[in-house]
């Protein structure tokens, strides 16, 4: 069996074309996991025996905070390759994605807002969970803030992946803040070792949604990392030999 | 299906206020996200082409 080269994809000219070929399919999986997940989840799943109907949030919260922790563990990821191998790539990588993470982190605020108001009686708390999940969002804009400050493609991406790998620690914080402290918000309903306490068809919708947010998240980073690649090769030969740069 | 008309659909039980307001922002931003990235994309390869228009010019049509 022949083995992939990934060095050969680590070239940023190798990359736009795989990452061309790739994004449309994984955003037409998101868009059909979307509509499977929202079918189950708007239309089929029962109401709450202690919610009602309000409990539906589950189905935009959850997720939204499950990618908002795993595209910075991401970020955190192609960093350490970044700095290990010196790779071009990996920066980018590590700026496509943070966009889209910080729009995560701020969604599962917005929903968990939502979500505490009618249950809790109050939008926030400044409990364990809701306060590192906070940072998390800070995390994000400050990345982005500093990248963007510093004008140097090399060292803005070194600088970046510091903010991102330091950061990575509040990770494993927000996940685990609702064992380690009394916080108000409840206990992990899906758990690697004791399973799940929902009901199936809750939890298969759940479940659709997070892998349409994923899909959506490969699809959008892919594309957005081929923006990236023409902005900082824009001098390239390759780049002015691309039939869609051709007046 | 559980409901039995639209009208009960969209109250959601009392809490259309949260469960929509979620929904619906989380829909919105992810559209303007999308938005976003191919503005941006276009953005970048109107640039290229444009340059690429410039540099084909014959010398001394830049005067």
């Amino acid at each position: 069996m022949k083995s992939i080269n990934w060095f050969h994809y680590a070239a940023p000219q190798n990359f736009y074309g795989l990452a061309g070929r790739m994004w449309p399919g994984f955003a037409v999986l998101a868009t059909a996991f979307m509509l499977a997940g929202l079918w189950l989840g708007f239309a089929v799943a029962p109401s709450d025996f202690q919610q009602g109907e309000g409990y539906r949030i589950i189905f935009v919260h959850v997720p939204v905070s499950w990618m908002s922790m795993v595209v910075y563990l991401a970020m955190a990821f192609w960093s350490v390759l970044g700095l290990t191998f010196n790779t071009r790539l990996s920066g980018m990588m590590t700026r496509a994605l943070a966009p889209t993470g910080a729009l995560f982190a701020f969604l599962s605020l917005w929903t968990g807002a939502l979500w505490g108001k009618p249950m809790w009686g109050t939008w926030w708390v400044w409990d364990a969970r809701l306060t590192s999940e906070l940072i998390l969002f800070f995390l994000y804009l400050g990345y982005i803030a500093l990248t963007s400050a510093i004008d140097d493609t090399r060292r803005s991406d070194r600088a970046g992946a510091l903010i991102a790998i330091v950061g990575a620690i509040n990770v494993p914080i927000i996940y685990f803040s609702v064992k380690w402290w009394n916080t108000l918000h409840q206990g992990a309903s899906v758990s690697l070792t004791k399973g799940s306490s929902m009901a199936e068809v809750m939890l298969w919708g759940m479940l659709l949604m997070a892998l349409a947010f994923w899909f959506y998240t490969v699809a959008l980073v892919l594309y957005r990392v081929r923006t990236l690649i023409l902005q900082r090769e824009s001098h390239a030969t390759w780049v002015h030999q691309l039939d869609e740069v051709k007046p | 299906m559980r409901w039995e008309s639209w009208s009960q659909f969209w109250a959601m039980g009392g809490y259309a206020v949260y469960v929509w307001g979620s929904v619906g922002v989380t829909a919105l931003l992810m559209v303007l996200e999308v938005w976003q990235a191919r503005w941006a994309h276009r953005a970048v390869l109107n640039q290229l082409k444009a340059e690429q228009a410039v540099a084909q010019l014959p010398v001394d049509e830049w005067k």
